[in-house]
This record gives structure tokens, C-alpha cells and sequence, in this order.
């Protein structure tokens, strides 16, 4: 079997059902199967949906580092599956607040929605991890090789909210804390140096450009 | 020998059979843990059994809601104690060794009698009384937990405090050997400080828990000697104090110093008053399941009747 079949029928089913593993264990915890989520289920299926979401995020901004870095060029062909499992985890984590934090599942639509309203556009934590959510899904959509072809030029230009999402999620998280940053410092600089990186080849490449039209 | 004339059936003694069978389920569960040394969050919660000392001749209060009690095992497994650790199931899980006696409490500052005293000899000269609270956290969840305390009102009384006290500041222990959070000098501004005005200290409502569900009050709850004011958020409740000082000036309250914008010297629950980040309108009830709806907060967390005539005249949307 070649590379390219041997990563799309085995690496990539592997690495798909491992990256499936946090979402059932929230399943299972909240079963008391595996373990438990303690006193307060519901914050702490937000606080795990939200730690892999930015995990996924981080992991997912990685990919063309790590590729640039160690010249595993096979890196690329994961990089749409850990998109979509960014937006996956982004959306648990929505669907956890909007439906039983905020109560949507259960209560009637007039009674939640004037609290989902005020959080969405009052509390700025709120408004920018929905605007990340907002960001993902327009890539999820356009995540098809057809959509990529389609759309030529601007799927690019559509795909390098990536970085947004980035950031939104770094501040989304820094302001949602009790107090002071505790966890998001740690995913800042993850995120710092992965677009410092991307940034610095930006650099070099341009200086490259320049360098070659000068006449020495 | 003297025999002590058994006291009356505690509300707490009545115990609903759903949270008498998570007792005894989160009893079991904690003996298999000490065998296998499994570290979950709800097992490691078990206070060791030495500790789960029940205390004798507990009264019980008026002021106590007939509410559900939570289950012993949420009110100990859930707790912001940040001297162990900035998460939820951090104090259950790392005060497993922390050894509260002996205990020593310096009273001082503006009051006749002051001194440093034993915890046996500071608690001796009260009545214990079963206080059934509501608990709010500023974090917008809550608890129904029966506290076992000493009215405040009576402890501020015995001191005498003079003409020059205003407030009582209270001081917790500062000890990083012994408190794995306090290594983290970023947390807070260790020791945690509180403070009250000497009119809320000396109101009915307040007092210093040194139990729970008839027993020691455990580790993650502040063992030996904690503030409950239950008109108040949860983090007003200092744990584990160390100091009590009658002071003439406005204290040091660690979370007002640490975020001036969010938490203020008050802390009064208010349902109309919003955290800068989020709503303080509704909370969630701990130990309902993931479908319950959140509930109303009530002003002054429902003990306006008692309480509210404190504020009279005080600005509540700019003395938060």
C-alpha cells in the first residue's frame, strides 16, 4: 500500500476516532460509566467541550508549522479533519450552553431567549466565542474539495479565518476566567508562537522576492 | 460521668432517601477509594473517617429553609477554597492531608477582651445551632447546606468591642506548606482576608460554621472555622480563620483587592446587579440533573426579611 492510501485508510480512521475519544468520555462521565462530571454536570460539560475546542484550535493552527519544521509534508492531509473537529467541539460546547445551560432544550423559546440575547450582545466574552462559532461554520460549509474548487480564489481568503478563530478563542477564554488569565496564558503563547512563525516565514519570503529583484 | 441529655431530631437528621442513599453510596465508594487509592474527584472527596467527628447538642434555628438539602457529597466536593488549588474539586482532592487541629485564633484590634485562643476554648463559651442556608456563589450556581455554627452576633458580643469598632476583619491561615494553592503567589494575595461592617456581623443570619450535616466541618468546607453569611456570595464565607480584629477602618477584602471591578466590599446577592461578565439573574441549583432548569436569585438571596434594613439608603448598584 502506498503512503497516500495507507494514511487515508488507516491513519486517518485512527486518528478520527482519537480525536473522538473527549466527546465520548463526556458522554460516559456524565453516565458515571467512566467517571463522573462532580456536583455541577452541566459546567463541567462546558469546561470540557470548551478545553478541546481551543485544544483543537491550537492543534489545528500547528499543523503547517509542524509541516514546515520536520518537512512531514503528510501532515496537510489531516488538517481538514482537525478543522472540522475544531468546529465539532466549538459547537458542543455552544450547543451545551444554548440548550441546557441557557435552558433551550427544555424551556419554551420566549423564556430563554431574551438571556441568550442579553449574553450575546451584552457580556464580549460571549459575543466573541460566537463569532468564532460563526467563523467555523462558514469554513465547515466550504470544507468540501467541490466548495474548494468553486470558490477559487476566496476559499483562502475565507480559510484564513483560522486565524480569527484563533484569537477568538485565546480571548474568549483569557475573559471568561474568574480572575486573571490562570490557563488562556498558556494557549496565548501557543497561539503567539504559531503565528509568530507563520508571520516570520512570511518575512523571509518577501525578503527573498526583494533580494531577487535587485540586481545584486 | 456526665450524660448528655440527647438532643432533638435535626432537620438534617431527616435526610430526603435519595441523598441518604448517595450518603451511603459516597460512604462505600470512599472505602474502596482508600483501598485502590483511586484519585476521581467524588471519591478522593472523603473526608477520612476520624475526622467525620458528630458534634453533641446541636440546636435547631428558625432561620433554617426547609428547602432540599444538597448531599454531603456535593456540599464537600464542590468548593472554591483557592489555598487548595483554583478548581472546583481542587480543595476535596488536596486537603486530604491537612490536619486542621490544633487550631489557634488571635482576637484583637478595638474590644475589651482580646487574646489568642485554642479553637476548643475559642468555640466553648456558645451554643451550637443547625443553620439550613442557601449558599449563592458569584459564580451564579448554589447549595441548600446545614451548617453547624456559633451565632456571630454572640462571639462579637463576649469580646466587648468598643465605641471605635466599625468593622471585623478576619484573617485565614497562611501556611503554603500545608496549602498547596498558596505556592502560587499569582492566585491571590495570600492570607484571604474579609471583612464586615460591625452591624452585619452582629445581624442573626451571621455566624462561624465549624460543621456540616451534624459533623466537623471538613477540609474543603474550611475546616476548623469559617464566615457564612448566607445574604452574601459565597466568597465573602472566609475559611479557615486563623484571626478576628475589630478594626475602626473599612478591611481588606482579598477578592475586592484582586478585582475591584467585579467584586466589591458588599457582596450582597443581587438579582438586578450583573457581574461585568455575566448575569447575576439566574443560578443553578447543584445536584439537579443536567435538564433543570436554572432558578430565580432572589435579592439578598432571600433573606431580605432579615437583612435588608442593613442597606437602607445604600446605594446596591454602586456598593456591589
Amino acid at each position: 500500500m502506498d503512503t497516500v492510501r495507507q494514511i487515508r485508510f488507516i491513519w486517518k480512521p485512527i486518528v478520527f476516532l482519537l480525536c473522538l475519544v473527549p466527546a465520548v468520555l463526556v458522554i460516559t462521565d456524565l453516565n458515571g460509566i467512566t467517571g463522573t462530571l462532580g456536583a455541577n454536570p452541566v459546567e463541567a460539560m462546558l469546561d470540557r467541550f470548551g478545553n478541546w475546542a481551543i485544544r483543537f484550535i491550537m492543534i489545528a493552527l500547528a499543523v503547517t508549522p509542524l509541516r514546515k519544521l520536520t518537512g512531514w509534508n503528510w501532515l496537510a492531509r489531516f488538517r481538514r479533519m482537525l478543522g472540522l473537529f475544531t468546529f465539532f467541539y466549538v459547537l458542543m460546547h455552544f450547543l451545551v450552553w444554548l440548550m441546557l445551560d441557557r435552558g433551550l432544550y427544555f424551556s419554551a423559546l420566549d423564556e430563554v431567549l431574551p438571556a441568550v440575547v442579553e449574553d450575546l450582545t451584552e457580556r464580549t466574552f460571549i459575543t466573541l466565542g460566537f463569532a468564532a462559532l460563526l467563523l467555523l461554520t462558514a469554513m465547515a460549509i466550504t470544507s468540501t474539495a467541490g466548495m474548494r474548487r468553486r470558490m477559487g480564489r476566496s476559499w483562502q481568503k475565507l480559510h484564513y479565518s483560522a486565524y480569527a478563530v484563533g484569537l477568538l478563542g485565546v480571548w474568549h477564554y483569557w475573559w471568561q476566567v474568574k480572575k486573571g488569565p490562570d490557563d488562556a496564558i498558556y494557549y496565548a503563547a501557543i497561539f503567539a508562537v504559531l503565528m509568530g512563525l507563520r508571520i516570520f516565514w512570511y518575512w523571509q519570503k518577501r525578503q527573498k522576492r526583494l533580494h531577487k529583484k535587485s540586481p545584486a | 460521668m456526665l450524660i448528655k441529655r440527647p438532643a432533638d431530631i435535626l432537620p438534617s437528621e431527616i435526610t430526603s432517601k435519595d441523598n441518604y442513599l448517595n450518603r451511603r453510596d459516597f460512604i462505600r465508594a470512599g472505602s474502596i477509594a482508600g483501598g485502590l487509592a483511586m484519585a476521581g474527584p467524588a471519591l478522593s472527596a472523603v473526608v477520612p473517617d476520624q475526622r467525620r467527628a458528630k458534634l453533641a447538642d446541636i440546636r435547631s434555628s428558625e432561620f433554617s429553609t426547609d428547602e432540599t438539602m444538597n448531599s454531603y457529597e456535593d456540599v464537600t466536593s464542590y468548593n472554591n477554597y483557592w489555598e487548595f488549588g483554583a478548581g472546583k474539586f481542587d480543595p476535596a482532592e488536596n486537603s486530604g492531608d491537612f490536619d486542621p487541629l490544633p487550631w489557634k485564633i488571635t482576637v484583637d484590634g478595638h474590644a475589651e477582651k482580646t487574646g489568642t485562643f485554642d479553637f476548643d476554648e475559642f468555640i466553648k463559651p456558645y451554643d451550637l445551632e443547625e443553620r439550613i442556608y442557601r449558599m449563592r456563589c458569584v459564580e451564579a450556581w448554589s447549595m441548600v447546606i446545614p451548617w453547624v455554627g456559633i451565632s456571630l452576633a454572640d462571639i462579637v458580643k463576649h469580646y466587648k468591642p468598643t465605641s471605635k469598632a466599625k468593622y471585623v476583619a478576619f484573617q485565614a491561615l497562611h501556611d503554603p506548606t500545608r496549602m498547596p494553592g498558596q505556592r502560587n503567589t499569582r492566585l491571590l494575595d495570600w492570607p484571604y482576608r474579609e471583612g464586615l461592617t460591625i452591624a452585619e456581623a452582629t445581624n442573626p443570619l451571621a455566624i462561624l460554621a465549624v460543621g456540616v450535616y451534624g459533623e466537623a466541618l471538613p477540609n474543603p468546607n474550611g475546616a476548623p472555622i469559617r464566615l457564612v453569611t448566607p445574604w452574601k456570595y459565597g466568597f465573602k464565607g472566609i475559611k479557615g480563620i486563623v484571626r478576628m480584629s475589630f478594626v475602626e477602618k473599612k478591611p481588606h477584602s482579598s477578592w475586592q483587592r484582586a478585582q475591584p471591578s467585579e467584586y466589591g466590599f458588599y457582596a450582597n446577592v443581587n438579582p438586578e446587579v450583573d457581574h461585568p461578565r455575566w448575569s447575576q439573574a439566574t443560578e443553578r441549583r447543584i445536584g439537579g440533573s443536567v435538564f433543570a432548569p436554572r432558578i430565580p436569585t432572589q435579592m439578598f438571596n432571600g433573606y431580605s426579611e432579615q437583612v435588608a434594613h442593613l442597606y437602607d439608603g445604600i446605594n446596591l448598584r454602586r456598593n456591589y
